[in-house]
C-alpha cells in the first residue's frame, strides 16, 4: 500500500479524507526540509507532496514564492527530491512530487520517472502542464508506473473536465479557487461543485487544494472530497520559526490540527 | 521551402510555442483566441483598428535615410523605419490598441500588463484611458527605479503601476505577477501582452498587430527603388522584429538580423541572448529558447537596456533561427551606447537603447557588406526614456563626458 492512490482509498475506507501534505524540498536547506516532512507523517499526513522549488512559480502565492526563492539560493536541486522521497516513504507514508513543467524537462522526463520511481514515489503533480500537451510526460511516467495528477478549475469547461479526468491517473487535484496557492479565510465557494463535475466526468478520487488553512476547512472540504491538500499553512511554519525546533512543533501542532479536520474532529 | 513563412498560425512554430498554463488559464486563452479569430475576419475590427492607427498613433510611420550616421556603417544605404514617431514614443502601440479593442469585445472592464522598459507599460496605460478601462502594470522593482520617469507617465494616464518585489526583480517577474493577478480576475479582466512571446495566442496575435510595420516598410522601399539587403531589428521578447520581418518572410533575398542584447558579452554570462546563450525548454507558457541552468531554473539576464533584458524569446524566432531564415546575433552594452551616441550626433535623432542594439548590428553588417548595402533599421523607439540612463552612462550629469 504505497501508491498515494491506495492511501487515499484506504482513508476513505475509514471513514475519512486523506491529508496530503506540501512541502517545498530544500527551505530551508535540503536537511530540515526532509526532516519536516517525515514530521508531518508523524503527525498524520497521509500523503506528502514533495515540491521541486522553481524559479517562475506562476500558479503560486507570495508564501511559497518565498520558501522557493530561499531553497534555490540555499541550493536546492532537482534531484533532492529523490531523498525526501525515500526519507517520507521509509517514515511510512506514501510521497508524489509536485513540478512546474520545466525541471522535469530540463533533467529528462524519462531520466526523472524512473528515479522516481526508484526511490519509491508514486506520481507527481503537475501545475503548468495539461493533458493535451502531456504526451511525453505521460509516455515517461506509463513506462515507470507512475501516477500521473493533472489540476481542475472552476473555469474548466465540460469538455476540459472529461479530457483531463480521462488522462488522469491516480488523484485529480481540483483548485478551490481562481486564484494561487496561499493562505486563505474560506476556501473556495466553487470547490464542492468541481468534486461533483470532476466525478460526474468519470474521476475516481479527487483531492481539494488551493486555500485550506486550519482544521475547520480540511473538516469541511473532507464532507465532500477524498482528500485534502495543504500547502501554505504548512510552509508558513517554516518562515516563521528560524528555530529548527520550534519550526518542527509549528509544523507538528499545524498537521494534527489538520488531521483531526480531515477525520470531522475538532 | 515553398510554403509561404508569412502569417504561421501556431500554436507550435516547428518544435516551439504551444501553451504550457495551468488549467486555471486555459479558458481564459480559449476565448481570446476564439475572439481574436473572430475579429480577424470581421471588417468592422480591422477597420477601427486602422482608424486609430492612423488619426490616434500616426501611422504610416516615415522611413528616414540616415546617410551620416551611414558613414559609420560601412557606408551603406541605411533607412530607419520610425517607430519612435509613433504616439507614446515605440512600437508597442500598435499591438495594445488591438489587444485593448478585442477587451471591449469580450465585455472586460479591467487590463492587466506587464512591463520592463515602461514602453508597453505607458502604451497599455494609454489604451486604457482611450477606451475607458481599468489598467494595472506590474512592473519589476528594478525597472520601475531605473525607468522612474515611465512609472509617472502611466501614473499621470490613470494607471496603477504596481512594483514587483520578488525573483529578479525584473521583467520576468513582473510577467509571473501579472499571471498571477490573471487567474484571480480573469471574469474581468484581459491580459495584454507585450511581446510576441508567451502561450498561444499571444506569439501569433501579437505579431499580427505588429505586422503594419513590416508591410509599410517593404512598400516603403519598394517606393524607393528596391527591397533592401537586410533588415535589422532588436529582439527582447521580439515582437518588433517579428513585426517588420513577417513581410519580408518570403523574400528569400532579404537577410533578417535580430539583435539580441548582449549586455558584457555572451561568455560573461551577464546578457539577455536568449537564442544566441540560451537553450529550448518551458518559460511563461510556451517552448523557446531561454536562458537556464542544468536544472531549468531561469537565469536572470542582463542588459543596459530594460526592454531587452528578458531570458526569453518569442517561439517564432526561435524557430526562424532553427530554419536558418533568420540570424541572430548579439550587440553588447557598449555596442549599443556607441551606435546610441552616433545616432544622436550624426542624425539629431535619439534613438530608445533597445533600438539602438538594431542599430550596432547595422554598422556591424554595413561594415562587411560595404557602401553598395542597403539596410533597413527597425527603429522601435525614442530615446527620451533613456536620456537618465545614458547621461550616467556617458557621464553628462557631472558636466563632463568620459
Ligand atoms: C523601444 C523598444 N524596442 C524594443 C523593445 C523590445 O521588445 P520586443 O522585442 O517585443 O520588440 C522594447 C520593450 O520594451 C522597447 O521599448
Amino acid at each position: 500500500m504505497s501508491g498515494a492512490s491506495d492511501r487515499i482509498r484506504h482513508s476513505n475506507a475509514e471513514g475519512r479524507a486523506a491529508l496530503i501534505a506540501y512541502l517545498p524540498v530544500g527551505f530551508p536547506s535540503v536537511e530540515r526540509s526532509i526532516r519536516a516532512m517525515v514530521a508531518m507523517v508523524d503527525a498524520g499526513a497521509d500523503v506528502i507532496e514533495v515540491g521541486i522549488p522553481y524559479s517562475d512559480p506562476v500558479i503560486d502565492g507570495p508564501t511559497n514564492q518565498i520558501a522557493a526563492e530561499a531553497a534555490l539560493l540555499a541550493g536546492a536541486r532537482v534531484a533532492d527530491c529523490f531523498a525526501a522521497v525515500r526519507a517520507v516513504v521509509a517514515a511510512g507514508a506514501s510521497a508524489v512530487v509536485m513540478s512546474y513543467y520545466n525541471p522535469l524537462l530540463q533533467y529528462g522526463l524519462e531520466k526523472f520517472a524512473g528515479e522516481l520511481a526508484a526511490a519509491g514515489g508514486s506520481g507527481v503533480v503537475l501545475p503548468d502542464l495539461t493533458p493535451d500537451i502531456a504526451q511525453e510526460w505521460l509516455a515517461a511516467a506509463e513506462a515507470h508506473s507512475l501516477d500521473t495528477t493533472f489540476l481542475v478549475a472552476p473555469s474548466s469547461t465540460p469538455e476540459r473536465l472529461h479530457m483531463t479526468v480521462a488522462a488522469t491517473t491516480g488523484f485529480v487535484y481540483a483548485a478551490s479557487l481562481m486564484g494561487v496557492t496561499g493562505e486563505r479565510a474560506s476556501v473556495g465557494s466553487q470547490a464542492e461543485r468541481l468534486v461533483r463535475d470532476s466525478r460526474a466526468a468519470g474521476a475516481h478520487l479527487v483531492c481539494v487544494g488551493l486555500g485550506v488553512t486550519t482544521g475547520a476547512h480540511a473538516r469541511e472540504v473532507a464532507t465532500y472530497a477524498d482528500g485534502v491538500v495543504v500547502g501554505s499553512v504548512l510552509v508558513r511554519c517554516l518562515i516563521d520559526h528560524v528555530n529548527e525546533d520550534q519550526a518542527l512543533d509549528a509544523l507538528r501542532t499545524k498537521t494534527s490540527e489538520l488531521a483531526r479536520g480531515v477525520r470531522g474532529e475538532s | 521551402m515553398t510554403d509561404s513563412l508569412q502569417a504561421a498560425t501556431g500554436p507550435y512554430f516547428g518544435d516551439f510555442g504551444g501553451r504550457f498554463v495551468p488549467e486555471a488559464l486555459v479558458a481564459a486563452l480559449d476565448e481570446l483566441a476564439d475572439a481574436y479569430d473572430k475579429a480577424r475576419v470581421d471588417p468592422a475590427f480591422s477597420s477601427e483598428l486602422e482608424r486609430l492607427a492612423r488619426d490616434y498613433t500616426g501611422r504610416p510611420s516615415i522611413v528616414t535615410e540616415v546617410p551620416r550616421f551611414a558613414a559609420h556603417a560601412g557606408g551603406a544605404h541605411v533607412f530607419l523605419k520610425r517607430e519612435d514617431l509613433n504616439h507614446t514614443g515605440s512600437h508597442k502601440i500598435n499591438n495594445v490598441l488591438g489587444q485593448a479593442l478585442l477587451t471591449k469585445r469580450l465585455g472586460k472592464t479591467r487590463v492587466i500588463a506587464e512591463t520592463g522598459a515602461g514602453q508597453h507599460g505607458v502604451a497599455a496605460a494609454t489604451a486604457a484611458a482611450l477606451m475607458d478601462l481599468e489598467c494595472i502594470v506590474y512592473m519589476g522593482e528594478e525597472d520601475t527605479e531605473r525607468q522612474r520617469l515611465n512609472v509617472a507617465r502611466m501614473r499621470l494616464l490613470g494607471a496603477t503601476v504596481v512594483p514587483v518585489k520578488t525573483g529578479s526583480r525584473t521583467l520576468k517577474d513582473a510577467i509571473n505577477e501579472a499571471y498571477r493577478d490573471w487567474v484571480a480576475n480573469v471574469d474581468t479582466t484581459n491580459y495584454l501582452f507585450g511581446t510576441a512571446a508567451g502561450p498561444h495566442p499571444f506569439p501569433t496575435m501579437v505579431r499580427d498587430f505588429q505586422r503594419v510595420i513590416g508591410l509599410e516598410a517593404r512598400a516603403q522601399m519598394l517606393d524607393l527603388g528596391a527591397l533592401p539587403d537586410a533588415v535589422v531589428a532588436c529582439v527582447g521578447g521580439g515582437s518588433n522584429a517579428i513585426g517588420i520581418f513577417d513581410a519580408f518572410l518570403d523574400d528569400a533575398e532579404v537577410r533578417l538580423i535580430g539583435c539580441e542584447a548582449g549586455g558584457d558579452g555572451v561568455d560573461t554570462g551577464r546578457h539577455a541572448a536568449a537564442i544566441g546563450g540560451g537553450r529550448p525548454g518551458v518559460l511563461h507558457g510556451s517552448r523557446s529558447f531561454i536562458l537556464q541552468d542544468a536544472d531549468g531554473q531561469t537565469i536572470p539576464s542582463h542588459s543596459i537596456s530594460a526592454g531587452l533584458d528578458y531570458p526569453g524569446v518569442g517561439p517564432q524566432h526561435a524557430w526562424l533561427a532553427t530554419l536558418g531564415r533568420a540570424e541572430y546575433w548579439s550587440v553588447t552594452d557598449a555596442e549599443a551606447m556607441e551606435a546610441f551616441g552616433l545616432l544622436c550626433r550624426t542624425e539629431g535623432i535619439l534613438p530608445a537603447i533597445e533600438s539602438a542594439h538594431a542599430l550596432a548590428g547595422a554598422m556591424r553588417l554595413g561594415r562587411q557588406l560595404g557602401p553598395d548595402a542597403t539596410i533597413l533599421v527597425n527603429l522601435s523607439g525614442r530615446g527620451d526614456k533613456d536620456v537618465e540612463t545614458a547621461a550616467v552612462y556617458f557621464g553628462l550629469l557631472d558636466g563632463g563626458e568620459s
